[in-house]
């Protein structure tokens, strides 16, 4: 079968390991499922563990432990050091809300080896307004201080919207302030939480230009200091992000339940059938599950993709984009100017409003 | 950008802790580890970095590939001058 042989041709270099949908902070752009999983829903230590062997196993290289806020599992440490253990790159994505600086250096000891640390704004009282929790901005800088301190890798992802979209600079400064050797400008992608808040954490298209724009000057200004990521404003696009690098060519998400995931929204294209780590190795489920077969390689696409000279390289876009924007998971991700519903993005960017967030609860 | 960089004889490049060279059979070669991020090397690219522990200088680092890889100077000096700036401004490596 085609996509067997596909996916045995294209071996994972990543996994997104969500290990628990619990988090103290209320970020109205959370890429989690609006229907988050409960604590005694979520897999254990152990099953974690073989999962860590199964997927080096598998050729895979680094682990992203991720949530929800991963603090929030009691087991973090073991956790961690499981990973290390099978021989894994370990990356921690934390809100640094719930992580003491004794348990860091726990994780540090345990072979961590680098910490993500969200931050919603140069601004502190406005940044804790967005993350819907008091006090927030004050902790991720001091838990910050203190994986420099440790010599530990820091990245701080600074997610970019319609609030605070003026302070890339900003942003970007308190990163380098702060000793961290890179900065990720994530511009909100509008799935999970996201697309319930998208009309108001829309930026306008001069926004958007102006800080593309400036992203750009940033680079050249601190080349050398700080590696500048940027993860582009798509609904502002000519041309479609090639999702997750290609629909199961090179990483994936495991739920805090144990389902694995193509990408971290995929559970919102319904009629997708995922396998669960409980019942399934995970080379089985990489190789032979359907959801991973669904979009792998180029077989499944439609026009206008089938026959683009770039279907190889942006994989028709975003999956999850195209089911959410036309209904058809098959169909071009609409932010390609080449779909034929590109005017349903063209309508929806410019609908920039303030209001209040939903914020992300469970 | 348009200048040649230029690594003093007496540096000691190293890799940072959290960026790790290891060989992957998956994956056909030598990859470099990072934060959240993957480079493959090719394996003279390899021999390069396996060499940047920190313990031998920039100038004995290119004795020892000059004489492993009987390679003219100046070609081992530019080639590998341009690998670890590149490194360096990726915050890959310490100089």
């Amino acid at each position: 079968m085609a996509t067997t042989a596909a996916a045995a041709a294209h071996r994972p270099l990543g996994l997104l390991a969500e290990l628990t949908h619990r988090c103290p902070l209320g970020c109205p752009y959370c890429s989690n499922p609006l229907r988050l999983d409960r604590a005694q829903a979520e897999l254990d230590t152990a099953t974690w563990s073989r999962l860590w062997r199964e997927a080096a196993a598998l050729g895979i290289l680094q682990v992203h432990l991720s949530g929800g806020e991963p603090a929030a599992r009691r087991d973090l440490v073991e956790i961690a050091a499981a990973a290390h253990d099978a021989g894994l790159y370990c990356n921690l994505i934390t809100s640094a809300v719930g992580l003491t600086t004794h348990r860091l250096a726990a994780l540090a000891e345990a072979g961590l080896e680098h910490v993500q640390i969200s931050i919603q704004d140069s601004i502190p009282a406005v940044a804790d307004h967005i993350a819907g929790y008091a006090g927030a901005f004050a902790r991720k800088r001091a838990l910050a201080e203190e994986v420099v301190r440790l010599k530990l890798q820091l990245t701080v992802n600074a997610v970019v919207h319609r609030a605070n979209i003026e302070r890339i600079g900003d942003m970007v400064d308190l990163a380098l302030a702060l000793g961290a050797s890179r900065v990720e400008i994530a511009h909100v992608q509008y799935h999970g939480w996201a697309l319930t808040n998208r009309a108001v954490l829309m930026p306008t298209r001069a926004q958007v230009e102006r800080a593309i724009a400036l992203v750009e000057e940033l680079r050249s200004r601190h080349r050398g200091r700080i590696v500048i990521d940027a993860v582009v404003p798509d609904y502002h696009a000519r041309y479609p992000k090639p999702c997750t690098g290609g629909w199961g060519r090179r990483s994936l998400n495991v739920t805090p339940s144990g389902k694995v995931l193509p990408c971290h929204a995929a559970e919102s294209i319904t009629g997708l059938e995922f396998w669960n780590v409980r019942e399934h190795s995970l080379a089985d489920i990489w190789t032979h599950s359907p959801a991973f077969n669904a979009f792998r390689g180029t077989a499944w696409m439609q026009q206008p993709c089938i026959s683009c000279p770039r279907r190889e390289q942006d994989f028709g876009g975003c999956r999850c984009q195209a089911f959410a924007l036309t209904g058809n998971a098959a169909a071009a991700d609409p932010v390609c100017h080449l779909s034929p519903a590109h005017a349903v993005v063209t309508a929806l960017s410019a609908v920039s409003e303030s209001g209040e967030y939903t914020y992300r609860r469970m | 950008m348009g200048t040649t960089p230029v690594i003093a004889s007496d540096a000691h490049p190293r890799l940072p802790r959290g960026v790790r060279l290891v060989h992957s059979e998956a994956h056909g070669g030598w990859v470099l580890l990072a934060p959240e991020r993957v480079f493959k090397a090719d394996s003279i690219a390899a021999e390069i970095i396996k060499r940047c522990t920190g313990a031998a200088s920039f100038g004995e680092i290119i004795e020892d590939l000059v004489r492993t890889y009987s390679a003219p100077r100046d070609k081992i000096v530019g080639d590998v001058t341009a690998l670890l700036a590149g490194l360096a401004e990726k915050r890959l490596l310490e100089l």
